[in-house]
């Protein structure tokens, strides 16, 4: 492990840290897990340190641990986490209270529901200010004002009299920034800040707070699963898998000469190739379908034409609220469009679900982006994917058992799986029960609403994989809605590009990535995040307009 | 453009007003499938045919069903509620002073029982699965598993039996002081608030330990906050919805349950006088007290359904 100190003594020494918690397995008897063992780091006055790893592999644990903070039973059992010199693992909760929020600030993934839906956005910012009394009413107020400005947000001066649910996603995440900032802290733990944002938006708030960093001089843990994200913002990065430490260097060490395997599998663009076929008579048709939700009065979906063939993938891309999922509502008759006609297989869908066949239904299938709360908890593997074989087949014994075998062999898992339920699956292994299910109807195209965004990239990749070969096997068509252009590169025949609610570019895969783009589609492409060093600096200097978000 | 509060608020009334008339119709309805009609009680024992049909005549009980409830609901608009069989007096008049009665009782009971409720709450999210918690839970089981009437003869035979603090009997006068009212009724107000305590307490308690779960909780913990400010600040504002729900419906049962208390401790209220009137079936007078009874009770509801929307920053404060 390279030697990254010098001679200052260090914001945030993290020593040998060992990280415990206590797991209550359905069934068994209580154990404890170890989270994080031996891990050690230091942050110096005025940088920032990347933590990056999978979900699971303890980034959050250990930023939190800064705070000596442990979400639910986690406790810190090992180790010395010293804070301007003092060990806080042994300080009490007084001890505590006056050191988070004054010392150590932290933003949250999602500002959405960290910030409290009932006060305004000024009294949240200054309320650590004012209660660690760092600073007078007015005082706090100018700063967070000031900071509003500097983060870039619209009508500084009074966009803290609006309330969280007044303000757009990537703007509250910009306030949240504020609110870390507004009490002079020396150290501020950024807990994925961009995830829960479209790439678009994602840019502005990842400048933004690289800018106040920057400006204000203090110390930061910037934690994130996505490698190219934290390349633009840190100084240091610290690679952890599974609870430990795989490698620990500057940032041009890890992402132009990564030593170990497991970061070089990260660094890594993705290992998918994905030859695209041309069209054929198109099993999927949506004909100028516009649509709006019931008590609205604009529409969310302006005369949307698109094809899909079978045993293709269509992927319908663009940012949160233009229009993708509303489209598959529209397609499965959720949601019964306006105007336009949907044709499926050579004949008209039925507008609205009620009047569609058992047919019609079996052969539109959907696979969700939270396959947590697409499966009933209280029922086993067997009996979700069993569902479909009786409801559309009528299996049952011994028939129903053999093709319930032939669908976990296709979702590549084993026998032992069957009998278990959702909460003692990983993610990935949960979307390919929500895959087998979607696959038990035998159906002719599945609808996949975001279905790898929740998951690790690599595991994303295994899925992606999956479906491909799936495709390959049962030519089944993928309408493939996403916001992850990588993924699209990845796996798409036919791509629409949607921007409130409307088709702006569509056609082959090959064509709608090749230059000259529209704006939007330039914009969308240009904000991928990409593994090297400056380039946000380089895109936000070239960008030709804003995201819809902002 | 109408403000979408003003809208939602404009319609929970609406409904109420309809839910009222709606009321006022069973009310009427079920006063008459009683066995017997008023004539016949009124006469008893000393009915002829001839006398029953002169009496139907006069109190108009021959009029079609129809014609009656709206005759009967004119009156109401107009503050007639229509006069007591049994004593020939005026209505309103006589509930006047009793429904004041009730109300000045379910006013200080409700002043004592919500705040103290809401606080016990607190301390018990506070510490909870501590000891604290557990004794207030205990405690409130209790007092809200003992029937009413019991509670009230088991502080008369303490309070005033053996310790002789407070009055056992809650007579209530005019030209008394207030001092002197309040501690008139300091019996019943006991019995009351115990006996509503352990609702609002136990909805106050669920109420905030779900909003606990919340997010924008463990915000507040990384800010530094005492545990008691998170639940105080945080915590209770998104919890009053809930909260204010069940403690309106133990306001309105301060108000129309508390025929039992003022029989105990025999205080000239509305149950009182309800409970006089039923046994000498008097039905005009049934009648207006099951409406009163009725407005107060769906009143308290829509306000604790306009206090839900006001609460709501996604309502009171659109995009």
């Amino acid at each position: 492990m390279p030697d990254l100190a010098t001679n200052a003594t260090p914001m945030l020494d993290i020593r040998h840290l060992r990280i415990e918690a206590t797991s209550f397995p359905p069934g068994e008897a209580p154990r404890n897990v170890v989270l994080v063992d031996e891990v050690s780091v230091s942050v110096q006055k005025g940088k920032v340190l990347g933590l990056i790893g999978e979900s699971g592999a303890g980034k959050s644990t250990i930023g939190l641990s800064s705070m000596s903070y442990g979400r639910g039973g986690v406790r810190l059992t090992g180790g010395e986490v010293l804070l301007n010199g003092r060990d806080i693992r042994q300080a009490d909760g007084a001890a505590l209270r006056v050191l988070r929020g004054k010392e150590v600030t932290y933003v949250a993934q999602s500002a959405a529901a960290a910030f409290n839906p009932a006060k305004r956005l000024m009294e949240q910012v200054i309320e650590t200010t004012l209660h660690h009394r760092v600073m007078t009413r007015a005082e706090a107020e100018k700063r967070a004002i000031e900071l509003f400005k500097k983060l870039g947000l619209p009508n500084p001066e009074t966009i803290g009299n609006r309330y969280p649910h007044q303000v757009s996603g990537g703007q509250l995440q910009r306030v949240m920034t504020a609110m870390a900032l507004c009490p002079k802290p020396d150290l501020v733990v950024f807990d994925e800040p961009t995830t829960a944002l479209d790439v678009t938006t994602q840019i502005d708030v990842l400048a933004a707070i690289k800018d106040a960093i920057r400006d204000t001089g203090v110390a930061a843990l910037y934690i994130t699963h996505d490698l190219a994200v934290v390349a633009q913002i840190a100084d240091n990065i610290l690679v952890l898998r599974h609870g430990k430490a795989v490698e620990y260097g500057t940032t041009d060490q890890i992402i132009n000469h990564p030593q170990q395997a497991y970061t070089q599998a990260l660094v890594s663009v993705r290992s998918i190739d994905h030859n695209e076929k041309l069209a054929t008579t198109p099993i999927l048709q949506v004909a100028s379908v516009t649509a709006r939700y019931r008590g609205t009065n604009f529409d969310v979906l302006k005369d949307v034409t698109v094809d899909l063939s079978p045993g293709q993938t269509l992927a319908v891309v663009g940012e949160s609220g233009s229009g993708k999922s509303t489209l598959a509502r529209a397609i499965t008759g959720l949601l019964p469009p306006r105007a336009g006609e949907i044709r499926f297989d050579g004949r008209v869908l039925s507008a609205d679900l009620a009047n569609r066949t058992k047919d019609d239904l079996r052969e539109l299938q959907m696979i969700y982006q939270m396959a947590d709360t697409a499966m009933n908890p209280r029922q086993t593997v067997a009996s979700i994917i069993g569902r479909p074989l009786e409801f559309y087949f009528g299996l049952s014994g011994e028939a129903k058992r053999v093709r319930l075998q032939e669908l976990m062999d296709q979702i590549e898992m084993g026998a032992g799986f069957a009998d278990r339920y959702p909460a003692e699956l990983s993610g990935g292994q949960k979307q390919r029960v929500c895959i087998a299910r979607a696959l038990a109807a035998k159906p002719k195209l599945i609808i996949c609403d975001e279905v790898t965004s929740a998951l690790d990239p690599l595991v994303a990749d295994g899925i992606l994989k999956l479906l491909l070969d799936l495709q390959a096997r049962e030519g089944v068509a993928y309408l493939f809605i996403t916001h992850d252009l990588a993924t699209v590169r990845a796996i798409a025949d036919r791509i629409a590009v949607m921007y409130k609610g409307q088709v702006v570019r569509y056609g082959q895969k090959s064509d709608v990535l090749s230059p000259p783009f529209d704006d939007y589609t330039d914009l969308l492409l240009s904000s991928v995040p990409e593994m090297k060093l400056g380039w946000l600096e380089q895109v936000i200097k070239s960008r030709k307009m804003e995201s819809a978000g902002n | 453009m109408v403000h979408p509060v003003v809208k939602l608020v404009a319609q929970r009334i609406a409904l109420g007003l309809l839910l009222l008339i709606a009321a006022s119709v069973l009310i009427f309805v079920g006063t008459m499938v009683l066995p017997g009609d008023v004539a016949q009680s009124i006469l008893g024992q000393s009915a002829t045919p001839e006398t029953l049909a002169n009496l139907r005549e006069e109190l108009g009980l021959n009029v079609p069903p129809v014609t009656r409830y709206l005759n009967w609901a004119w009156g109401v608009l107009h503050g007639d509620l229509g006069t007591a069989l049994t004593n020939g007096k005026d209505i309103a008049e006589a509930m006047g002073k009793r429904l004041g009665n009730t109300l000045f009782l379910a006013f200080w009971a409700a002043v004592i029982a919500v705040p103290l409720a809401i606080t016990l709450g607190l301390i018990s999210v506070r510490y909870r699965n501590r000891w604290p918690d557990k004794l207030i839970s205990i405690v409130t089981l209790a007092t809200i598993s003992v029937p009413e009437f019991l509670l009230g003869y088991i502080s008369v035979y303490f309070l005033s039996v053996k310790f002789r603090l407070f009055p056992s009997l809650a007579t209530v006068f005019d030209g008394m002081t207030l001092g002197e009212r309040l501690f008139a009724i300091s019996m019943p107000v006991l019995v009351l608030v115990l006996a509503v305590l352990g609702h609002m307490m136990r909805m106050t308690r669920a109420a905030i330990l779900n909003v606990l779960e919340s997010a924008y909780i463990e915000t507040a913990e990384l800010k530094g906050l005492s545990p008691f400010a998170i639940i105080a600040k945080h915590a209770l504002p998104n919890a009053i919805a809930p909260v204010v729900n069940v403690v309106m419906l133990n306001l309105a049962y301060l108000v129309v349950g508390v025929v039992v208390v003022e029989v105990v401790f025999v205080y000239p209220g509305m149950g009182q006088y309800l409970v006089d009137h039923v046994a000498k079936r008097d039905v005009p007078v049934v009648q207006a007290c099951g409406l009163v009874f009725a407005a107060i009770y769906i009143g308290l509801n829509i306000l604790a359904d306009v206090i839900s929307i006001l609460a709501n920053p996604r309502l009171r404060h659109p995009k």
